[in-house]
């Protein structure tokens, strides 16, 4: 069996409380930082590690540290992004409801390391039971000393608030959620100030993904070599994957760190089911480009998804399968993406309704040819730099592919004035 | 300065600014949405897309948005590169799938913005073949029309009004594209800049509705440059008329004054130029029928001034010209200052103030770069309402010096800047005898009596200089206010220092010159703005005249027969028992005025006198500025100005100056002459035989339309424009097509920018003054080497008193103003009179909200109904002043109750 650090402890079912979490080495690595380690040492080992974003960007997250300014007096804010709503992800919701401990204390390592004094939850609307033992885990985590004031008896005081959304994915992206956070509309902030110099209420400010937290307290227990010896690639660590669609076993899996599709596909997520065939993969999540069965071998690292020409995001997959229209497929995720446009800025909010309109016409039978040059007009014109923030590229990613990889079955709808697939009920 | 490459061509440009104002600057065509350079950046429209190259070498180049770079030495760009243009073009696109295909019915058709811009990208097909959204549309109160269909999103409507002039009831609700602007349900906009939505909306959601009830396009109307009447501040306006009647007021830019807005009473006040109640046709009282007997008025006149002593009392809502004209015909030696002894009293020591003391008056735009604020006895909101938003600009302004250095972002960018601020502020003190809406702002705001307001002033500025004797008896909140504000004060390089004409007490406002010229003392370069009530009271106690009260004296000891009085209501100058006492003892009144009033029923002639719009006249705004307003239209009937009126009765009594000047010119140089301190009001417009390439300046648009129809109910043929034979301007279409002098801009237009946008055309850069420099010229500067003499004594606290109240004006934006509450819309936002009191006034009084309060004053009764205000003064009663028909005693004045 590989390691799993971040995921070995998390129960069957319910949640790993602070007594168990503590009984397995909890809050080590925390006492280890506060006795042993200055704040830039914890940053320098963060980076020596090479940790890389787990919420889809895929930036070093030491590096995001050192921008941090250390010498600006007033306060420094740390935020975990727990507003997991990119459709077919649901990595963070296993951490967060499995072991809110190892969260927290990532979390608290993290705020030592920029020095801040407050930090907040940002979770999903929808997380329901990952609130209720969120709000249960800081509450015991006070309890014990790791939260408040004097930390563990140390010069280190930290206060944690749990924020629940109210469920926009737009809040996913970190300058929008520091927005919400602040009471103001979940729309977008212009980069730079980037939020580490200018983030909530105007102060330096860490978002970081809770997998991405998570990770804190075994690097500093284990170090960064190990970290990166878990890895099959350059990218270090574990990952965790996921797979849904018509496979026999869809669900969530910790793995190394660059595990080829196939291995995904096959050896955890069981193969397709009977009588499905696997036309292609949205690799992570709904905002990344397809990729199809000539990619299975692809390494799913972040180098290795970005040269097959898609991107790792959060590394959880959306397979498409023989049955389902991709025009259908393309539709639904579009209109997912135009409903959840904050409307700041004129493309995404006029152009993604116009696609999602195309989509449903053809689907209806009643596009046209000059309707899928507008498609691909839009992923054109939709792309990163031209749009304020990239929900609107992002969305362009599933379209773009689909229009590459599957362009036979746009035309057909048009050719044929209706949806070749729709005997298919899903 | 940085060089940068537009399409292979180097331009210098500004270090500074971003790349949308610098190529906008340099002439070029670029469309926005978003950007306005009073607002700043946030990158929302995607309208002004230019590709950004690495070096020489890349040709590949990438998309940016002009309005979100700075600009940098060396940068390489492209307008035109097919890439950029047709994203812009595709920009229009998108906004197109929901714009509707109002234009022809829509009221911002011809002055749209989204029009310009749709056509400057080329955008002329619509491929989007779906149905579009729609909205419900708000009510939104008297001035402003909602359309919310045809929103283009580009949130400047919400930029302005919340972050700009700090408005809390318009927002932006819901999301994706149903993103929706207004209000949180139907009401009226409270903020008193609402009307500017009107400009800053690019397209028709937010439209004059003032305009709606007598629609004219922008290009069918006769509009000329004009100055504000609605207070003493003196923004500049575009009047347009079409039809014998005044249209529509919007905004004309000047960098040094109003800048790119106005306050609703100016834009909105102008309605009683059309106003039923106007005096069309001459009338001579007592004789039969009321006509003039066959007799041509100005003979009746004439007899008039014969019979016996005359006397004139002037005007400062008049021009100086007509003032002028007026001290001239009756002799300096009978000539009134038409205006309460308070007003007299507190302008001619403002003035003196600014000419004789070492501390300049600010322009508005200089009181927008304060970096800390005192504002003794104002509600500048309700006093001199643009002055306020300046306020809030300084205030505002001062945190962002701060952040744009330590996150390395330059100004323009709003929304980094704004978060990167927060709430913090800059230092205003505000002391007044009641909460201001500025309040809000203040680091410390204080409601307190007017004397007691010139106490702490006065311990404020004893805390700067050792020349002021300290105050005597202050109290520990007194002293502890001035004591913060000394500090603040201390700690600037630019401070200003707000006092007027409201809190009606000289111990203010040498209070708040006790303060400036301490801080000018330290080497602080302070700066002075006093409110005065009226659009030219700086002007008129200029010109100079005796007071109101001299002539009251001179007529009730019957040394004087003829009064005549020149475009001034006395029932609002006096309680109407003294006015009506006056009335009585005079023989003939002669009145020049535009609107029938409580004098006109006094008056014995009346002489129908131009408005702002059908008259050319100079005023001196509070910062001492003369300012020239040009006639917009010739007014029907025999209207014309009061001062042609003099000159005629001048010429026809053989006045030996005045029967020699005929036209505006003429007066302007007179004036000049006789009054050395108006030296330069000459230049303030090209005279009247000024010419472009040989011809006139245009008040009319080359596209003005039905000119050979509109009159053929008349005559069949056009008849022949009028001739202005004032100005350098023509009532035609024809004329010079270029720009023209800043002075004399009858209305912002360039070929593809048929918007208000269009000034940026006209600007040196965006944002900034006027090609030859914004007009007006200072006529009050400091005297910078002056030896500083202080004024020494404070006044007693204020105590209140048994079974008294001391009465403080209240001044209401809308309903304090003369004229502007002509306008229906402006008089239904009038408050009903009230007695103001503080509750534990109510209590000794023993009433409560609604019961009616009796005093007397004079012998006087009056009964006023109450309201409660805790933030009033103890001790205090406001009454609010100049409301039509609510005749009060004066105040401030202590009354029994």
């Amino acid at each position: 069996m590989k390691e799993r650090p971040l995921t070995q402890y998390i129960p069957d079912s319910g949640t790993l409380h602070l007594r168990e979490y503590e009984a397995v080495g909890g809050y080590a690595a925390l006492r280890k930082v506060l006795r042993e380690m200055t704040p830039a040492e914890v940053t320098a080992l963060v980076k020596d590690a090479n940790l890389k974003g787990r919420g889809g960007a895929g930036f070093s997250t030491g590096m995001k540290w050192s921008f941090v300014p250390m010498d600006v007096p007033g306060p420094r804010y740390l935020v975990a992004n727990a507003d997991e709503m990119e459709p077919g992800t649901f990595k963070d919701r296993w951490l967060l409801e499995g072991n809110p401990h190892q969260l927290l204390e990532g979390m608290i390592i993290s705020a030592y390391a920029i020095q801040a004094t407050e930090a907040f939850v940002f979770l999903r609307w929808a997380y329901k039971y990952a609130a209720h033992e969120m709000r249960r885990a800081i509450a015991d985590a006070y309890m014990a000393g790791y939260l408040g004031k004097n930390i563990l008896g140390k010069d280190f005081n930290l206060e944690m608030q749990l924020h629940t959304g109210v469920g926009r994915y737009m809040c996913g992206e970190e300058t929008a959620l520091l927005n919400s956070l602040e009471g103001k509309r979940a729309t977008p902030r212009a980069k730079p100030p980037f939020p580490q110099v200018s983030g909530l209420f105007g102060r330096p400010t860490i978002v970081n993904n809770v997998e991405t937290l998570s990770w804190m307290p075994h690097i500093v227990n284990n170090g960064p070599e190990w970290f990166k010896s878990l890895s099959y690639t350059g990218d270090g660590g574990t990952k965790i994957y996921g797979v849904s669609g018509k496979v026999n076993k869809p669900g969530a899996w910790e793995l190394p760190m660059g595990v080829t599709m196939r291995e995904l596909l096959e050896e955890h997520a069981g193969g397709m089911k009977n009588g499905y065939r696997f036309r292609g993969a949205l690799p992570g999540g709904a905002s990344t480009d397809f990729l199809t069965d000539a990619h299975l071998d692809v390494k799913m690292d972040f180098a290795g998804v970005a040269a097959a020409g898609s991107r790792l995001g959060t590394g959880t997959m959306v397979v498409l399968d023989d049955h389902t229209c991709p025009v259908g497929f393309v539709h639904n995720l579009e209109h997912f993406f135009a409903q959840e446009s904050c409307g700041f800025c004129t493309p995404c909010r006029e152009g993604l309704p116009w696609t999602e309109k195309i989509l449903l016409s053809l689907e209806k039978g009643t596009g046209t040819m000059a309707d899928i040059e507008q498609l691909d007009m839009h992923t054109r014109l939709l792309g990163p730099g031209n749009t304020f923030c990239a929900l609107a590229p992002g969305a362009m990613e599933p379209l773009q592919s689909a229009l590459k990889y599957f362009r036979d079955d746009f035309e057909q709808h048009v050719k044929e004035k209706k949806c070749p697939y729709a005997h298919h009920s899903h | 300065m940085p060089i940068i490459h537009i399409d292979n061509k180097p331009y210098e440009v500004k270090d500074g600014k971003n790349l949308l104002e610098a190529v906008l600057s340099l002439g070029f065509n670029l469309p926005y949405f978003c950007w306005h350079p009073a607002l700043g950046s946030v990158g929302a429209c995607r309208q002004c897309a230019v590709k950004a190259f690495r070096d020489e070498q890349d040709t590949k180049g990438r998309l940016v948005m002009a309005c979100m770079e700075p600009v940098r030495d060396n940068m390489r760009i492209s307008i035109a590169d097919s890439d950029a243009a047709g994203f812009r073009k595709h920009v229009i696109g998108w906004l197109m799938t929901n714009h509707p295909h109002d234009c022809a019915v829509c009221d911002e058709g011809g002055s749209c913005h989204l029009q310009d811009m749709t056509v400057m990208t080329g955008h002329n097909y619509r491929d989007y073949h779906f149905t579009k959204r729609t909205y419900n549309n708000q009510y939104l109160g008297p001035f402003l029309n909602h359309e919310m269909n045809r929103c283009i999103q580009c949130y400047r409507c919400v930029r302005f009004y919340k972050d700009f002039a700090g408005g809390k009831d318009l927002d932006v609700f819901a999301a994706h594209n149903h993103v929706y602007f207004g209000r949180q349900q139907d009401g009226t906009l409270e903020s008193e800049f609402s009307g500017n939505l009107a400009e800053i909306c690019p397209t028709g959601v937010f439209t004059d509705k003032t305009l709606k009830q007598h629609y004219t396009r922008k290009w069918d109307l006769t509009t000329a440059p004009s100055i504000c009447q609605g207070c003493g501040l003196g923004c500049n306006i575009i009047a347009g008329e079409r039809y014998g009647s005044l249209r529509q007021i919007t905004n004309r830019y000047n960098g040094d004054v109003n800048g790119y807005f106005l306050c609703d009473r100016g834009r909105y006040g102008y309605e009683f130029v059309n106003s039923k109640e106007r005096i069309t046709e001459p009338l001579v009282r007592h004789y039969p029928g009321d006509a003039a007997n066959g007799q041509p008025v100005l003979h009746h006149v004439r007899n008039r001034m014969k019979a016996g002593k005359v006397i004139g009392i002037g005007s400062p809502r008049a021009s100086l010209e007509s003032n002028y004209a007026l001290k001239e015909l009756v002799g300096a030696e009978h000539f009134y200052l038409g205006i309460s002894e308070n007003d007299h009293e507190l302008v001619s020591l403002m003035l003196k103030i600014l000419q004789q003391g070492p501390v300049r008056a600010a322009t508005m735009q200089e009181a927008a770069a304060a970096d800390a604020v005192l504002i003794l006895g104002e509600d500048l909101t309700n006093t001199a309402p643009m002055l306020a938003l300046s306020v809030r600009q300084a205030v505002r302004r001062i945190p962002v010096q701060e952040v744009v250095s330590s996150i390395h972002m330059p100004a323009w960018q709003d929304a980094a800047v704004r978060e990167a601020v927060q709430e913090s502020k800059g230092p205003l003190f505000i002391l007044n005898v009641l909460e201001t809406k500025l309040d809000e702002l203040a680091a410390g705001a204080y409601h307190t009596a007017p004397d007691n307001i010139a106490r702490i002033g006065f311990a404020v500025s004893h805390l700067l200089s050792g020349q002021v004797p300290e105050v005597t008896g202050m109290s520990d909140e007194g002293k502890a206010a001035a004591q913060k504000i000394a500090a603040a004060l201390k700690a600037a390089k630019n401070p200003l220092i707000i006092a007027g004409y409201s809190s009606c007490n000289e111990a203010v406002i040498k209070a708040a010159a006790n303060v400036a010229w301490a801080l000018k003392e330290q080497g602080i370069d302070a700066m002075l703005s006093f409110t005065v009530p009226e659009c030219n009271s700086m002007g008129l106690e200029m010109l100079g005249g005796h007071r109101l009260d001299s002539a009251i004296d001179e007529v009730m000891n019957g040394n004087a027969a003829t009064v005549i009085i020149l475009e001034n209501d006395l029932y609002r100058r006096m309680d109407q028992h003294t006015a009506n006492h006056f009335f009585d003892r005079c023989k003939d009144v002669i009145l020049l005025d535009h609107l029938f009033n409580a004098t006109a029923e006094r008056a014995n002639i009346l002489l129908p006198a131009a408005t702002f719009a059908e008259a050319d006249g100079t005023l001196v705004s509070n910062e001492g500025r003369a300012q020239r307003f040009l006639q917009v239209f010739t007014a029907a009937g025999s209207m014309q100005e009061s001062w042609r009126w003099l000159l005629q009765i001048a010429t026809l009594n053989g006045h030996p100056v005045l029967q020699h000047l005929a036209h505006l010119d003429d007066i302007v140089v007179a004036i000049q002459q006789r009054y050395p301190v108006f030296t330069g009001i000459e230049s303030l417009t090209p005279p009247a035989d000024f010419r472009m390439a040989g011809q006139k300046i245009p008040r009319e648009t080359h596209r003005y339309s039905g000119r050979t129809a509109m009159q053929a109910n008349l005559h069949v043929s056009e008849p022949k424009p009028p001739e202005d034979e004032d100005t350098a301007l023509s009532f035609t279409m024809e004329g010079y097509r270029g720009e023209p002098p800043s002075s004399v801009i009858p209305f912002f237009w360039a070929p593809g920018w048929n918007s208000v946008q269009s000034v940026n055309k006209y600007q040196v850069e965006t944002g900034g003054p006027l090609h030859g420099g914004n007009p007006g010229k200072r006529l009050i500067e400091p005297k910078v080497n002056a030896q500083t003499k202080f004024y020494m004594e404070a006044p007693q606290p204020f105590l209140p008193l048994s079974g008294h109240l001391l009465l403080v004006p209240v001044y209401h934006i809308f309903g304090s103003e003369e004229l502007s509450v002509h306008t229906p819309g402006i008089a239904e936002r009038m408050p009903a009179p009230y007695i103001m009191l503080h509750s534990e006034d109510a209590r000794r009084f023993q009433v409560t909200e609604g019961h009616l309060l009796y005093f007397t004053d004079k012998g006087h009764q009056y009964a006023l109904p109450v309201i409660i205000n805790d933030k009033l003064q103890k001790g205090a009663a406001g009454i609010p002043v100049g409301l039509p028909h609510m005749q009060v005693a004066e105040a401030p004045q202590l009354v029994k109750i």
